[in-house]
């Protein structure tokens, strides 16, 4: 008698591994040969992306075919990013779905109430609508009081979300719009606003330049802001690939984390002195003439000449205005040559070229300075400032990876271009292995800047319409630059096709001009009036009267999250849309709140999981991916693409039968996405992309209408072309998906840098490594053969996709920008063209000695927000940081068992020597207080952390993980660490600064 | 010559991003833990039954320069188990071992025997009681995956290279060259135990710096 495989799997199954053969009462020993069943044998297997970080790892979902449901969910061994690897979030997926405390019915908290009462779909979208149409109503703008048309409310706002496919995002921001909403905002905000802010007036695109894979390709790996090895643990396949070919990972933070365990050199950086680090990076580049010369001149607008009026001087440029804190930037323009174009000297020599200037401007950022700013000691700030600038060659490659250290600050942007310059100096921009690389946090949080659920922008990238360009040309006019310079590609000279296909793809019927004025306006205001601030300073003061908080959770993800939480109560009603409870659905119940005194009426409309349904999300890297359903949605939950879809269909019923406020583009959106009763996300995915509205002659080609469009080439500014994103167009075409595409196939050129160009679809065009024109020399040869991106054959281009398609030195390479160069001096922005450094607004300095200027004089700040400068009350520097185990606030993760149980409970890391001083001990239940609030935490005493001489005094800095809030099951006394953060941000972006900020701690 | 199969662990390259230790427990669908942070990132505390592989955390100077060392521990599948030859004597049935792959597998019947001698056999400190069944418990291997031709969940999902599987020879091989590249920057580094066990570490520092059972004292 043999023992059958069925039943020995069931024993090994029940007995979790322990293999149980006793029942059987055989003699097993010596022992032989069984064969073992796998429980996913019987399973249907799809491919998905993870719904976590913006690595974008492929999935293998294992579904029962009986139950449907999942039982396993791994890796995907054929991906090439994660090659079937994934970190303990990818790993703990299944539980997620299948094993967690999922909201599956529609719940619905009254008025004054302090329970949810379980609703049903038909209950609760018609009431929504009802709601959302009587605000609307109530509070539509035709006019501002200038008299300008505006089409607008501003008693609704929508918050979020990064958590929803590119499809899904894109349709909901077009029925925001329709309904005039202006007031949109989302983790894009929070997270790498400032990154789209620096980069794109860096390089001319506001995203990572390169892609995951192609960290292996580096020579050396310098990690600011980021630790990549806890927050994108799959960045550390290929960073650990580059380091076995020999390269050097340095990494600077403040606190010694997974990140600093792997590197060569790690350095302890103050919180908020990185512009300090980074000045002191380009002089020490400069004075050891260690930039690339022929990349310099060639490529960056260094040899650019300044116009008379650009002055700098004790930390002001030129220009500066104190009454409205705003800089005039007239005053930074190019001096002008003969034929219009800027002024020139290719010898660099002029001393009012940029070149010049930009040594003139860091002449300051001294060893001594920097090293008394940052507490990085003179010589370990010597030493990794050589190792990283020895990346100035062109058989060399180095690049930079950060993420929210910094990007979340009120100099944020200038952070950023701080990284920008120094690379553009050292040749590092578009080369393989090279960059600036924003470690984009969330599954779709760059596809969801892509497709603008942010206020500033319409998909693509376009301008969002203000109130003084009162007609499309005037629209046009004012987004369309103009070049004299012939060897400036000026693509954004293109402007008006993307809009018209825009407006065509929102509003079909309509003629350009008419859609055009459907479109809401901005006031023409800073953008940081319309931005995450400012939405929770008008909440608070109840000048909004609805919410949508789409899959986030502002009352723990965000800065002076009390506020925000105080802010909640002066809604009148909340739409949720999520998984779990969250502290922003369940605000109401939350520490301090007394539910019978809060009005607002909240709709929790429960989400599927990722895994549940399909869409394509954008990783970082720019890679659309798309994902295909594996269950189906569990309980009563839904796509969100559905829920927009339901709750859009009830809202436009009700202006069909009653009429209402300007009810014409509420009607006139094009919202057909529907097969078989249910969201079609490649539906979507085709008007995203663009379709010949009708038959179309474009450069000579002809197409039929209802063809799709093949390339953002073929788009017109006439009305034939409708496509919703044009920096998506490519992505869905007549020859299918390509966002679906599972090739792995490519060129030993390309396969020597790892591109995997027939592997999904990476906007834009497909294009893997931007600007990497740079890559190549004037005959179009690589200047790094051994890392060759791009290759001149003498007829066409060879490996990536060329960033624009000229031949060799027909056009700059940076073909986003007006001048065609990266910059190195960087005019667009609202606090200056050179980074400065600047305190953070709570410091422990009440002065630096870089300037008189303390802190940014653009900053964004309220009023009556109080700032802890150099006070005794609030002696340590703080950050906050994440986890591995936990994502973002933690609303998915800590409903995953398997998660929770590595990181239970919020605790706060601390140097031995403050330990001693306060007489803490690793275990011990400790008070951080801020001028804002106060959380309740457990020390962790820890060598990683010590303490800094700052300008010759010693500063202690502490550091918390943001990712446990009130509702953290068994967190005790726990919440957000956003308490303490206060409610100051970027003057270009508005992102907060949520990464250094003052606090007391002591034993609770 | 020793056949079957073989893990050999890169230290070195370890994050302690903790994928092992949830993969694990994702293929076996264990139950979660309940668990209190302690002043430390390591959690679960230790071994149990519904945790096989357990990152261990571990602060520590080598030369005056802070190191944070990971041991993603589990069941070493020892060539010549001790644990099996104290349950051999009571039951040669309880722990078992596979042929094909050397497997070290504990059954149902390990609930019999004395946990507390079979878990001082171990020079390892695996083994761990179910308090619910009274088995003892510990790392199968996947077996179930293994034998199907599947990698174990651990090693299939490690994002760095830490974790490798597969047959013994290439295994040792493996991990010899590895320990010569390593020693060019860590003369120190070492293979733990390498001809007694089938889960062969690669320490880059002292092992008594990781854990106190990362290597065999005795």
């Amino acid at each position: 008698m043999s023992i059958s495989r069925r039943q020995f799997l069931k024993l090994t199954a029940t007995a979790g591994g322990a293999a149980a053969l006793s029942q059987l009462g055989f003699d097993l020993s010596p022992v032989r040969a069984y064969a073992y069943e796998l429980y996913t044998k019987p399973a249907k297997v799809t491919h998905s992306v993870c719904c976590y970080c913006a690595v974008g790892c492929g999935l293998l979902v294992f579904t029962d075919k009986r139950t449907g449901r999942a039982i396993n969910i791994e890796g995907d061994p054929e991906h090439p990013i994660n090659e079937g690897t994934l970190c303990p979030k990818g790993s703990s997926i299944w539980q997620t779905t299948e094993a967690s405390p999922r909201v599956t019915k529609v719940l619905y908290r009254a008025p004054h109430s302090d329970k949810w009462e379980e609703k049903s779909w038909a209950w609760a979208l018609p009431r929504i609508a009802a709601k959302v149409k009587a605000v609307r109503d109530s509070s539509f703008e035709l006019k501002n009081d200038k008299g300008q048309t505006v089409n607008r409310t501003r008693a609704l706002t929508s918050l979020g979300s990064a958590a929803i496919d590119n499809e899904e995002g894109w349709l909901y921001q077009a029925m925001l719009r329709a309904l005039g909403l202006v007031y949109i905002d989302s983790h894009a905000r929070i997270c790498h606003s400032s990154t789209v802010g620096a980069l794109a007036e860096s390089f001319g695109r506001g995203a990572m330049t390169n892609h995951w894979i192609d960290m292996k390709n580096s020579d050396v790996i310098l990690i600011i802001g980021s630790n990549a090895a806890e927050n994108h643990p799959i960045s550390f396949k290929w960073i650990t690939r580059a380091m076995e070919r020999g390269a050097t990972l340095v990494h600077i933070d403040p606190r010694f984390t997974r990140t600093s365990a792997k590197a060569d050199i790690h350095a302890h950086i103050r919180s908020g002195s990185d512009i300090a680090f980074f000045g002191g990076m380009i002089k020490y580049i400069i004075d050891n003439k260690l930039y690339q010369t022929p990349y310099v001149q060639d490529n960056t607008n260094a040899s650019l000449v300044l116009g008379e009026a650009y002055s700098f001087h004790d930390g002001l440029f030129a220009g500066f205005d104190p009454a409205s804190r705003s800089y005039d930037r007239k005053a930074w323009s190019y001096a002008t040559g003969e034929n219009g174009a800027p002024r020139e000297d290719p010898t660099l020599s002029d001393p009012r070229c940029v070149m010049q200037l930009l040594g003139a401007h860091y002449a300051r950022y001294d060893l001594d300075t920097v090293s008394g700013l940052t507490g990085v000691p003179r010589d370990q700030l010597e030493n990794i400032y050589k190792t990283f600038a020895a990346t100035g060659r062109a058989d060399k490659a180095g690049t930079m990876l950060y993420a929210m250290g910094q990007t979340q600050h009120t100099v944020g942007v200038q952070n950023i271009r701080a990284m920008a310059i120094a690379q553009l100096l050292l040749g590092n921009i578009g080369i393989a292995g090279g960059g600036v690389n924003a470690l984009r946090g969330e599954s779709n949080v760059q596809g969801t800047t892509d497709v603008a659920l942010i206020a500033e922008i319409l998909p693509g990238y376009l301008a969002t319409p203000r109130a003084s360009q009162a007609s499309l040309a005037a629209y046009n006019k004012a987004n369309t630059p103009i070049s004299h310079d012939p060897k400036s590609a000026n693509w954004w000279g293109n402007f008006p096709k993307y809009a018209a296909s825009y407006l065509k793809a929102v509003y079909d019927k309509a003629d350009l001009e008419t859609a055009y004025a459907w479109h809401p306006k901005l006031e023409d205001v800073p953008v940081t009036d319309y931005t995450w601030l400012n939405i929770f300073e008008r909440m608070q003061a109840g000048e909004f009267k609805g919410a949508f908080v789409w899959g986030q959770n502002p009352a723990a993800g965000g800065a002076n999250a009390g506020k925000n939480r105080r802010a909640m109560a002066n809604l009148d009603f909340m739409i949720v849309a999520n998984l779990f409870h969250n502290e922003s659905s369940d605000f109401w119940r939350g520490p301090g709140m007394n539910p019978k005194n809060i009005k607002t009426e909240v709709f929790f409309l429960p989400a599927c999981m990722s895994v549940e349904k399909s869409g394509s999300v954008a990783n970082s890297g720019r890679w659309l991916q798309w994902r295909h359903q594996g269950p189906k949605p569990l309980g009563e939950s839904k796509p969100d693409g559905d829920i927009m879809l339901a709750l859009w269909r009830e809202i436009r019923s009700l202006y069909a039968k009653q009429g209402g406020a300007f009810p014409d583009p509420v009607l006139g959106l094009y919202a057909d996405y529907l097969t078989d009763g249910a969201y079609d996300a490649e539906k979507v995915a085709r008007r995203v992309n663009g379709t010949f509205l009708k038959d179309t002659t474009v450069g000579g080609k002809a197409f039929k209408a209802g063809q799709q469009v093949p390339s953002f080439i073929m788009l017109t500014d006439d009305g034939s072309t409708a496509a919703g994103c044009w920096l998506y167009t490519g992505y869905y075409i007549d020859e299918g998906n390509q966002a679906a595409r599972r090739d792995r196939s490519q060129t030993p050129a390309q396969a020597n840098i790892g591109l995997f160009p027939k592997w999904t679809w990476s906007w834009p065009a497909n294009r893997r490594i931007l600007y990497n024109r740079a890559s190549v020399d004037q005959s179009g040869q690589p200047l790094d053969p051994s890392r060759a991106v791009i290759a001149w054959d003498g007829a066409k281009w060879e490996g990536d996709v060329p960033d624009g398609g000229w031949k060799p030195d027909e056009k700059y390479p940076f073909i986003m920008l007006l001048e065609g160069r990266g910059h190195l001096f960087g005019p667009g922005r609202q606090d200056g063209p050179f980074p400065e450094h600047y305190e953070p607004l709570e410091s422990p300095l009440a002065s630096h000695p870089l300037s008189s200027q303390r802190v940014n004089p653009t900053a964004l700040v309220f009023p009556e927000e109080p700032m802890a400068v150099r006070d005794p009350r609030f002696p340590y520097v703080c950050t906050t940081f994440r986890l591995t185990e936990t994502w973002q606030s933690n609303t998915m993760t800590r409903q995953t068992g398997w998660l929770r149980e590595c990181q239970p409970q919020g605790f706060c890391e601390i140097s031995r020597e403050l330990g001693d001083l306060l007489g803490v001990r690793g275990g011990d239940l400790v008070a951080l207080d801020s001028v804002r609030g106060t959380v309740y935490v457990i020390a962790m005493v820890t060598e990683r952390v010590r303490p800094f001489t700052i300008m010759g005094e010693t500063v202690h800095q502490v550091g918390l993980p943001w990712a446990f809030g009130w509702m953290q099951p068994g967190g005790g006394r726990t919440d957000s660490a956003n308490l303490l953060s206060p409610s100051v941000g970027d003057p270009n972006t508005g992102i907060p600064e949520t990464k250094a900020f003052m606090v007391n701690l002591r034993r609770a | 010559m020793v056949t079957g199969k073989s893990f050999f662990i890169d230290q070195s390259r370890c994050t302690a991003c903790r994928g092992c230790q949830v993969a694990c427990k994702q293929w076996k669908k264990f139950p979660w833990i309940n668990t209190v942070q302690m002043g430390s990132y390591q959690n679960p505390q230790d071994l149990g039954p519904n945790t096989f592989k357990l990152v261990r955390f571990s602060e520590t100077r080598v030369d005056n320069v802070v190191r944070w060392l990971f041991f993603p521990e589990q069941c070493r599948h020892c060539l010549d188990p001790p644990c099996k030859m104290t349950a051999d004597m009571y039951d040669r049935q309880a722990i078992i071992k596979d042929p094909s792959t050397g497997a070290v597998l504990y059954t149902e019947r390990t609930r019999d025997l004395n946990a507390r001698e079979i878990r001082e056999a171990c020079p390892y400190d695996i083994p761990r009681q179910d308090p619910a069944t009274g088995a003892l418990t510990k790392c199968n291997m996947c077996i179930d995956r293994v034998s199907n031709g599947l990698l174990p969940a651990c090693v299939k999902t490690c994002p760095t290279g830490t974790m490798h599987f597969g047959d013994r020879a290439e295994m040792m091989d493996m991990a010899r060259k590895r320990l010569t590249e390593l020693r060019q920057k860590r003369p120190q580094a070492t293979l733990v135990d390498a001809q007694d066990v089938r889960v062969i570490f690669l320490a880059e520092h002292d092992p008594r710096l990781y854990h106190a059972y990362l290597r065999d004292e005795m």
